[in-house]
């Protein structure tokens, strides 16, 4: 129990996936001009990687790692090369799996993250998570930990940068860092806020 | 077939004028955790150029005959087949710089450029133009990413290319290396200023005041 924990906290704050590893830098620096829409959109992402991580840990450990086909009579089968096309593949039917079914089940939910669920199939965080999950070789158990907690430390990220951007609007900013300059500029800021947290385990 | 003024523009537009970083804030996302030495990022923009260049030109070849509704998919499976052959050209060839880029050369599948190029230009534009706009396009991310690997390594380090340029306090010299850059916020104070200064010298790119 004690080391689920102890990975949760890293993946949300250590190892934050937008802070310091920069994975979905696109929609990051996009979608982070209002905090109520960059909340919907991280708890989209959240929503996604806890699905994904896993499934794609399933699909790796049984599939494409080397000798995994065993069950299949297959030895000494080796379709690790493979890896990028299939995780691109499951995340993007994935993400379509799971507008259709909110939509028909869950139309409220639909409502409020719908848009952004066909954003999150190319970004990047999604595919680093799962990258990082056959990278560090993670068992099921911790990868369901993984894929959640990276997908709070997301979100978290996103949603204190929307918030410092609503306050930059009354800010006199110089002309040549409007806009894009400065926002890199905090972002890099928010990750030093991070980094103190860094060597916290339990 | 186009002029040569138009395949300049297209080639070079990129570079300063249509950065795709600091401009159209496309496909930061992979690359900047791998700036911390000039070797590392000299292979990841050779990487991407290659394979955005790749895409578009094969994209484009075959942009007739797409169906428009799987056309996404489509250019996925291109760009994600490109990247494989880029991660097993590397394993083989430079396993040491393989490793330590890691899940970064996979991340290029979901860099925003590749897409987006591939997208809003192969789509509707002959092979020859799209693979001149597809290198465009690598060389801007390139020159972007090279200034940050050059700012990180020599001033975080005191090397280039692993080569000791400024000798190390440590070792006998006077360079106290600044460890601040090493860590992954520096990339962002950096790529800040670089678009700081970009947008000082073309001042039509400043964004207007909300």
């Amino acid at each position: 129990m004690e080391q689920y924990i102890n990975l949760f906290i890293r993946a949300v704050f250590i190892e934050n996936l937008a802070l310091s590893f920069f994975l979905g830098m696109c929609t990051f620096l996009a979608v982070s001009k209002k905090v109520k829409t960059a909340f919907g959109l991280g708890v989209a992402v959240i929503v996604v990687l806890g699905i994904s991580v896993p499934v794609n840990n399933i699909i790796y450990h049984n599939i494409l790692a080397p000798g995994a086909l065993d069950w299949a009579g297959f030895p000494d089968a080796d379709l690790s090369f493979l890896k990028f096309l299939t995780f691109i593949g499951v995340i993007a039917a994935l993400v379509q799996i799971l507008e259709m079914t909110l939509d028909k089940y869950v139309p409220a939910l639909y409502n409020a993250l719908g848009i952004f669920l066909p954003l999150i199939t190319v970004n990047c965080a999604i595919f680093g998570g799962v990258a990082f999950m056959v990278e560090r070789d993670y068992n099921f158990g911790e990868s369901v930990v993984f894929g959640i907690g990276s997908g709070v430390g997301w979100a978290l990220a996103i949603v204190a940068l929307a918030a410092v951007r609503e306050k930059l609007k009354y800010a006199d900013v110089p002309d040549g860092l409007r806009g894009l300059g400065i926002t890199f500029i905090s972002v890099g800021l928010i990750g030093l806020g991070f980094m103190s947290f860094s060597g916290v385990s339990l | 077939m186009a002029n040569v003024k138009e395949m300049k523009s297209v080639l070079f537009g990129p570079i300063f004028a249509n950065n795709p970083i600091a401009l159209q804030i496309l496909g930061i996302c992979s690359a900047l955790a791998v700036t911390s030495k000039m070797s590392n990022t000299l292979v990841m923009c050779i990487a991407l150029t290659a394979v955005v260049a790749c895409s578009n030109l094969f994209i484009s070849i075959i942009r007739n005959h797409i169906p428009s509704s799987v056309r996404i998919i489509v250019q996925m499976t291109i760009i994600a087949s490109l990247v494989i052959v880029v991660d097993q050209v590397l394993k083989a060839y430079a396993y040491s710089i393989s490793k330590e880029l890691s899940v970064f050369v996979g991340l290029i599948i979901t860099n925003c450029i590749v897409m987006g190029r591939a997208e809003a230009y192969a789509m509707k534009s002959t092979p020859f133009m799209s693979l001149l706009d597809g290198i465009g396009n690598g060389l801007g991310y390139s020159i972007v990413l090279l200034v940050v690997g050059f700012v990180r390594e020599l001033f975080g380090s005191g090397s280039l290319f692993d080569v000791q340029i400024l000798p190390l306090a440590s070792q006998g010299g006077w360079f106290e290396p600044v460890g601040l850059l090493l860590m992954p916020p520096s990339a962002f104070f950096i790529i800040g200023g670089f678009i700081w200064v970009l947008r000082t010298f073309r001042t039509e790119q400043v964004e207007p005041k909300e």
